[in-house]
């Protein structure tokens, strides 16, 4: 602890921020370009990409070690939980847009394309013979028949596997909180393996869809609720995932008190929010 | 009347700190809010004038009826593009640069909570818009469906559809780190005895225009990527051929763009709830009834969105629902109207720079209020929606509104950044050409969209000319007034004006007013006392 424990602790310059901006411009360059059908796109998407991940590295590195320097005061710490309350917040809002587009076509465009409400010439003229149901391709039977994701075996496997996650993430602060460091090393491994377990479990389902249940994105607007809703979440997952390794490892190196472990609460917050979101989806997508 | 600790200035101040750095690591490297809100303050005029300059390319060709400098598909660009720099290139990252500069030294902070992020927001704007800017260099040109990039349409962009999104995304990207920042340090780094309740209204109206960032900036960013994964990924969330629909993509982007237009106006709701108590020599009337309705219209700005799509279509009762809850707006936004009324009610006025924009921006948003009164009425939009009296509307709360404010605010707290008066004589020359050329620019707007002339065509029916060219020769006017201001900002920032005292102007209230002019590199580094339980309450 530093001896002005009441100053709050303002950096000086730091230049992680414009090489992260570096990287986002190569890397947003680069995906445009590779979308357009440009080759050299996918190799300046990499290196973006790479400065983007050397940026993080250093970044996270530099405060760890402030923070491990006894930099940071009490306020300090409430300015970073009060930062990742309101970043979770925002990602929540992120997925409220497509959990809006699942109820938006389930409730209105895909009956009033069935003929809903005053929508019979719609669908006497424009789509004859379609039938609103769910899960559905559309009048176009877009991206051909298919098969729907149904709540049972590999979502239900994952949804046990999230939820026992969210228990040992809980079970690892308690430990934290009570100095009980080899039940905290303990099971905070078992949920970062239990993330990556999901994330493997989530690919298989996907290859599954693709071989042999011709569920694709292009599956109409089941497909692009289904693969952008669990996609989304699945790559959340597998930062949460990330973020729990490298909380695993600090852990191991002796980091964080039951008084100071702003980092690892944040990884905990952010593991309940991708559960919870896993919670919604499974109701939503998979269930009902 | 100020009821603010003035006399310990050397508390406030750590002579301890080295200054600023030499050279450009001072500006690329940032950590200090105010050079940061410099910076964006800077880039926001840039882009201020990026954006005027495409507006009046759109003028010049409506000088007269006929195609005759540019062609149509070209001035589509210039009205998307004129509209996406404006809004997200101008007006929120120079609310963002006030925030920066003004928050830390109202609520006595030492800096902005989380310094190096406030950086990054900062720096990922030039990523952003050299993006955005660049498309219109590509193949197809630049965006050509309007800044609200209504599916089917905007996926006919040539190859600068994915540089659109993405710049977009990195926009979003921008506005969520610095609205983190600024809650974060509105809740977390106030003075000790500072409560909400006596927050100055402008870290008041910041403090909920942050939260609306919050809320709609990541569903925009859902949105557009919804337009990407359609074009590139074969998603079907606007195609009606597989369940999907466009108007859904309508839904979802106005969402984000009703609020969108209150994180525009808020802040200047706040600037002006500064500088009319200041001038009128009178607290704040109605301090509390400010923050209510402040907080009132940011709630209804969530459930009013579909009154943009009244003509789509869409069932009765909805049209009825967001027509109501539009029009309720009109009585928090009373409130604050009647309360800036208020305070100068028996006042000892005095009429300098920044009051006479505050009573230009009082005076003409009103107008802008009122015809957005007009077009929540469900039958009357359908006759007014995509015609001229849609832009003369979000053009009087947008200029008059938002950029008198930024105007208002750059000339009331500029003795405070540069230590010098700017010239008051060339700054009421700026007000008045301002005033009347934006009134000639808009105000026969009104007209020309009741008479019938659709907005977004470079060409129209030849009864429309004569107040199109007047129209066109106030927005030249217009333009050329606001290189007055970058002359006398400029000055101001060279020291040519007479040196500011502590308190700036006449025994303005806040704590801002407590440090030297200019104020120090860096200031509150131990917190201020605040005396009197009655500030800003």
């Amino acid at each position: 602890m530093s001896n002005d424990d009441d100053r709050y602790y303002v950096p000086h310059g730091s230049h992680w921020p414009i090489v992260g901006s570096a990287g986002l411009f190569f890397l947003m360059i680069g995906v445009s370009v590779w979308l357009n059908g440009g080759d050299t796109g996918f190799w300046v998407m990499l290196s973006g990409a790479a400065i983007i991940i050397f940026m993080l590295i250093g970044w996270f590195g530099e405060v760890i070690a402030e923070s491990e320097g006894g930099r940071y005061n009490n306020q300090v710490d409430m300015s970073f939980r009060m930062g990742m309350f309101w970043f979770i917040f925002s990602e929540v809002m992120f997925f409220c847009a497509f959990f809006g587009a699942l109820f938006y076509a389930r409730n209105m465009s895909v009956p009033w394309l069935g003929g809903d409400s005053n929508n019979f010439f719609t669908n006497f003229i424009v789509w004859d013979g379609f039938e609103s149901t769910w899960p559905t391709n559309g009048p176009g039977n877009i991206g051909g028949d298919f098969e729907a994701m149904g709540p049972f075996g590999l979502p239900l496997i994952n949804t046990a596997i999230l939820l026992t996650s969210s228990a040992t993430v809980s079970v690892a602060h308690h430990a934290l909180l009570h100095g009980q460091r080899a039940l905290l090393k303990v099971s905070l491994a078992a949920t970062f393996i239990l993330g990556f377990i999901f994330v493997i479990l989530q690919a298989e389902e996907y290859i599954e869809a693709y071989q042999h249940m011709n569920l694709t994105m292009s599956s109409g607007i089941y497909g692009s609720t289904f693969y952008m809703l669990t996609g989304f979440h699945g790559m959340h997952v597998t930062i949460g995932a990330i973020m729990l390794t490298v909380m695993w490892l600090r852990v191991m190196k002796g980091h964080f008190t039951p008084t100071k472990h702003f980092a690892f609460e944040a990884t905990a917050w952010y593991w309940h929010f991708v559960d919870v979101v896993w919670v919604g989806l499974y109701v939503f997508v998979y269930w009902m | 009347m100020s009821t603010i600790v003035a006399d310990d200035h050397d508390l406030h101040v750590d002579h301890s700190h080295d200054g600023p750095v030499k050279g450009w690591r001072r500006w690329v490297y940032a950590t200090n809010h105010k050079d940061i809100g410099t910076m964006y303050l800077i880039f926001s005029l840039a882009m201020f004038f990026s954006g005027g300059l495409m507006a009046l390319i759109i003028r010049t060709e409506l000088f007269t009826p006929g195609l005759q400098f540019i062609d149509p598909a070209f001035f589509n660009q210039m009205t998307t593009m004129h509209a996406l720099i404006m809004v997200f290139g101008a007006v929120m990252p120079a609310f963002v640069g006030l925030a920066n500069w003004m928050i830390p030294l109202m609520i006595g902070a030492p800096d902005m909570a989380l310094p190096r992020m406030n950086n990054w927001s900062f720096w990922i704007l030039p990523v952003a818009f050299s993006i955005l800017g660049s498309t219109l260099l590509m193949p197809g040109g630049a965006p050509a469906s309007g800044w609200t990039m209504y599916p089917p349409l905007v996926l006919q962009t040539g190859d600068a559809f994915p540089f659109l999104i993405f710049s977009i995304h990195l926009m979003g990207l921008s506005s969520i780190m610095g609205a983190i920042n600024v809650i974060v340090t509105i809740i977390n780094m106030r003075a000790p005895d500072m409560t909400l309740l006596k927050m100055p209204m402008f870290v008041w109206t910041w403090l909920i225009t942050a939260y609306l960032l919050l809320a709609v900036m990541p569903v925009l960013a859902g949105a557009v990527t919804m337009l990407l994964t359609d074009q590139f990924f074969g998603t079907s969330f606007f195609l009606a051929a597989g369940g999907g629909d466009p108007v859904m993509f309508q839904h979802i982007f106005w969402f984000f763009g009703h609020p969108e237009v209150y994180i525009m106006i808020l802040p200047a709701f706040g600037v002006v709830s500064e500088i009319i108590p200041t001038f009128a020599r009178k607290p704040l009337f109605g301090h509390d009834s400010m923050v209510y309705a402040a907080s009132s219209i940011a709630f209804l700005s969530f459930i009013v969105w579909a009154h943009h799509m009244f003509t789509v279509g869409m069932p009765l009762t909805g049209q009825m629902f967001f027509m109501f809850a539009t029009m309720l707006i009109a009585v928090p936004t009373g409130v604050k109207v009647f309360n800036w009324t208020a305070t100068m009610w028996k006042g000892s006025m005095t009429f300098e720079t920044p009051m006479l924009f505050s009573l230009g921006f009082l005076f003409l948003f009103t107008i802008g209020g009122f015809s957005g009164l007009m077009l929540a009425i469900v039958p009357a939009d359908i006759q007014y929606h995509d015609s001229y009296f849609v832009v003369a509307h979000f053009h009087y709360v947008l200029v008059p509104g938002s950029i008198f404010g930024l105007m208002a605010a750059v000339y009331y707290w500029l003795p405070k950044w540069t230590g010098h008066y700017y010239n008051e004589r060339q700054g009421q020359i700026h007000f008045w050409l301002s005033t009347i050329f934006v009134n000639m620019t808009f105000f026969p707007m009104h007209f020309l969209g009741l008479a019938g002339m659709p907005r977004r065509i470079p060409d129209y029916s030849t009864q429309f000319s004569d107040f199109n060219s007047v129209a066109s020769i106030g927005a030249i006017g217009f333009g050329l007034s606001q290189l007055l201001f970058v002359y006398i900002v400029y000055q101001c920032a060279q020291k040519k004006g007479p040196k500011a005292t502590t308190a700036v102007w006449d025994n303005p209230q806040g704590l801002e007013w407590t440090v030297p002019s200019p104020a120090p590199y860096h200031t509150f580094d131990t917190p201020p006392r605040i005396t009197s339980s009655t500030a800003f309450s």
